[in-house]
């Protein structure tokens, strides 16, 4: 069986699958005539989690250490808690209702207790307890539970979706790839696979049906092909192509400490977009001249309470100096929309994407903004720091934004707490108005780095994440072509450089247009900074004037698309 | 039934390893053993219990221990506390 989707990260890999099904837990309510019968489930429940527990804990001693693994240890206190077994217990024997009820109550009103405490960490044991709870509920149903952090064979995933924190938590060395249902280029699992360098395909619609745990599978990441069950002769001719694709891969690396030019000496710089401090190694493996976009809501998500000063100069201080002063772009808050906080209690909404995000959360609540900018000051005499301020719709944000970047000056002068004086703040252009008024926006900034992902969501009115129309969102499109064009041209006026953070940025079909359209500086995903400095050093000047002359009379973007990609066959 | 006051001496409190400790050693008793903040009472074999209560650092609790060997019980978990759960 032959299946197509969209190729979200390169590369080939064959394994058997693993199917990742979020079951929803159905907990029924009946009366039971043996008490005691049911009393034995629950405790054949308990035997079975603690049986499950003591085999993770001990895995992940080996894997991490004994310290880490000390939470597995937390988790076993709370399956042996009297507390927890007598309630349950003398509940059943009460209330004559199954074991499945009164567990789901009893552990719903301790995870309740804690949530309700005033202090962070314990509200932070709150998960523990609804981790524990949850384990013995799908012990008691019989549903079987997977753990991607530790695989003994390796595979490849398929599930409907993968959160952050799945691919967080993957054991990259058994995860040859994963394949999931929805998604496209550009959405998070794409980006998560492309740092990871796992191949990855995406947006296959019904896969986790038509697909079955075991099931062997080639992927390939650049075509979007996932053929199942495949006949010997054709993995044969699959593992020659991956074969050959390493060897590309080999070559390529020649070219990592090379400076990025065209033919002609036009000299651009090439940067990677990070998540987390992890994805250092990954940048300087592949070359890459900075970092052009460090997202740094990775800090705030996957937690119960914000992310400390101490924690986030933590991790700023590590980025800047693991990259030995070369720029890196750190981007303030960016959260809303497709990146939920739930410890921020934020008001839900019918249009996330256009509500109470990013910098319009800062410049409300700006504690959070002060203890970020803070965190980043004092990081600044690390290394070489830029600042950059997300969701700019025009330039009363910056100049908030700047007043409050000065009280943060002024306190820490005040504390004699040393911050590098010259670091460059400059801003993302993604809201359409920002690209309009780049005029403005570009006497007040240091520079610009557009972020095509939103931009061109907003500008084309589409999201990205609708299966429906996902077709619609394009970066070929001439009026985000346009748009970028404007903002470039503005900030060179004022001389301020401008560069990409978008994944347009490593699309190889747009490089020469954006190079011809003076684009300064490409941040992409680290994997994408060889191949593009490869197919810069191929191009001159003229021809890339010649592309944009050529562009710019063309009406649709299937028009400039296809006339884009036969410029780079 | 024996009792004994102390004060929790440890940084962090009674939280994290603390009351696991705690647990562990109340539990390999056969006596009933309670650990007592203010109005508060929970058994000190139950994780969640312990952890609840939120015994911060400087916090008087009281335990009580009842059985048959609740002399020794008091004095592991005394000497618990003496060395400051290890920290």
């Amino acid at each position: 069986m032959g299946l197509k989707g969209i190729g979200a990260s390169k590369g080939i890999a064959m394994a058997p699958v693993l199917l990742l099904k979020e079951e929803d837990i159905m907990i029924s309510d009946y009366i039971v005539d043996n008490v005691d019968t049911e009393i034995q489930r629950f405790q054949e429940a308990l035997e079975v989690s603690k049986v499950q527990l003591e085999k993770i804990k001990e895995m992940a001693e080996q894997k991490m250490g004994k310290e880490k693994a000390e939470i597995f240890a937390a988790h076993l206190l709370v399956l042996a808690d009297p507390e927890l077994v007598n309630t349950v217990e003398n509940s059943i024997k009460s209330e004559k209702k199954n074991a499945e009820l009164i567990l789901d109550r009893t552990i719903k009103s301790f995870v309740q207790i804690f949530e309700s405490m005033d202090n962070e960490y314990m509200r932070e044991r709150a998960a523990d307890i609804k981790d524990v709870g949850n384990r013995l509920l799908k012990n008691l149903l019989g549903i079987e539970m997977v753990n991607i952090s530790q695989l003994d064979k390796e595979v490849i995933i398929l599930a409907h979706d993968l959160a952050p924190s799945d691919t967080a938590q993957m054991d990259k060395e058994k995860v040859l790839g994963f394949v999931t249902d929805i998604g496209g280029r550009t959405s998070h699992t794409a980006i998560m696979a492309r740092s990871l360098e796992i191949p990855a395909v995406v947006g296959l619609g019904t896969v986790t049906q038509t697909v079955q745990n075991g099931d062997f599978v080639i992927i390939n990441g650049d075509t979007g092909d996932v053929l199942v069950n495949p006949s010997d002769e054709v993995i044969n001719k699959y593992k020659e192509e991956q074969r050959e694709y390493l060897e590309y891969r080999a070559k390529l690396m020649e070219l990592k400490d090379k400076p990025t030019a065209t033919k002609d000496g036009k000299h651009v710089e090439l940067g990677a977009n990070i998540g987390t401090p992890n994805d250092l190694k990954g940048v300087l493996n592949n070359g890459a001249e900075g970092i052009g976009l460090y997202r740094t809501e990775f800090l705030y998500m996957d937690r119960n309470s914000l992310p400390t000063e101490e924690e986030q100069f933590e991790a700023y201080k590590t980025v800047l100096e693991g990259m030995k002063g070369m720029p890196v772009v750190i981007r303030t808050l960016d959260i809303g929309g497709d990146k939920e906080i739930p410890y921020l209690n934020l008001p839900k909404e019918m249009n996330p994407f256009l509500g109470y995000r990013a910098l319009r959360i800062c410049l409300d609540k700006t504690d959070i903004f002060k203890t970020q900018l803070r965190a980043l000051l004092r990081a600044s005499v690390y290394g070489n720091l830029k600042i950059m301020y997300p969701m700019v719709s025009g330039i009363t944000e910056v100049r908030q934004a700047n007043a409050i970047m000065d009280e943060v000056r002024a306190e820490l002068d005040a504390e004699g707490v040393a911050y590098g004086k010259d670091f460059e703040v400059g801003i993302m252009i993604e809201i359409p108005t920002a690209a309009l008024t780049s005029d403005i926006l570009a006497k007040e900034v240091d520079f610009f780095s557009i972020g095509t992902n939103d931009l061109i969501q907003y500008s084309t009115a589409v999201d990205r994440m609708n299966q429906n129309i996902a077709h619609l969102y394009t970066p070929y499109h001439p009026g985000v072509i346009r748009m970028i064009k404007m903002v470039i041209e503005n900030g060179h006026k004022e001389g301020i450089w401008t560069g990409m953070c978008g994944e347009a940025a490593g699309e190889l079909p747009l490089i020469p247009l954006l190079l011809g359209l003076g684009l300064d500086e490409f941040s992409m995903s680290a994997t994408s900074v060889l191949p593009a400095r490869e197919l810069i050093s191929s191009l001159t000047k003229e021809k890339t004037q010649e592309i944009v002359e050529h562009v710019m009379t063309l009406s649709t973007p299937e028009e400039v698309e296809s006339y884009l990609k036969s410029v780079i066959e | 039934m024996t009792e004994m006051k102390l004060i929790v001496t440890n940084k962090t409190g009674l939280h994290a390893r603390p009351a696991a400790l705690l647990v562990q050693t109340a539990s390999k008793f056969a006596s009933e053993i309670t650990i007592s903040k203010g109005e508060s009472d929970v058994n000190a074999k139950s994780i969640m219990g312990v952890m609840a209560l939120g015994a911060n650092e400087g916090t008087e609790v009281t335990i009580k221990a009842s059985g048959a060997d609740e002399k020794e019980a008091l004095a592991a978990i005394k000497e618990l506390f003496d060395n400051n759960f290890g920290e």
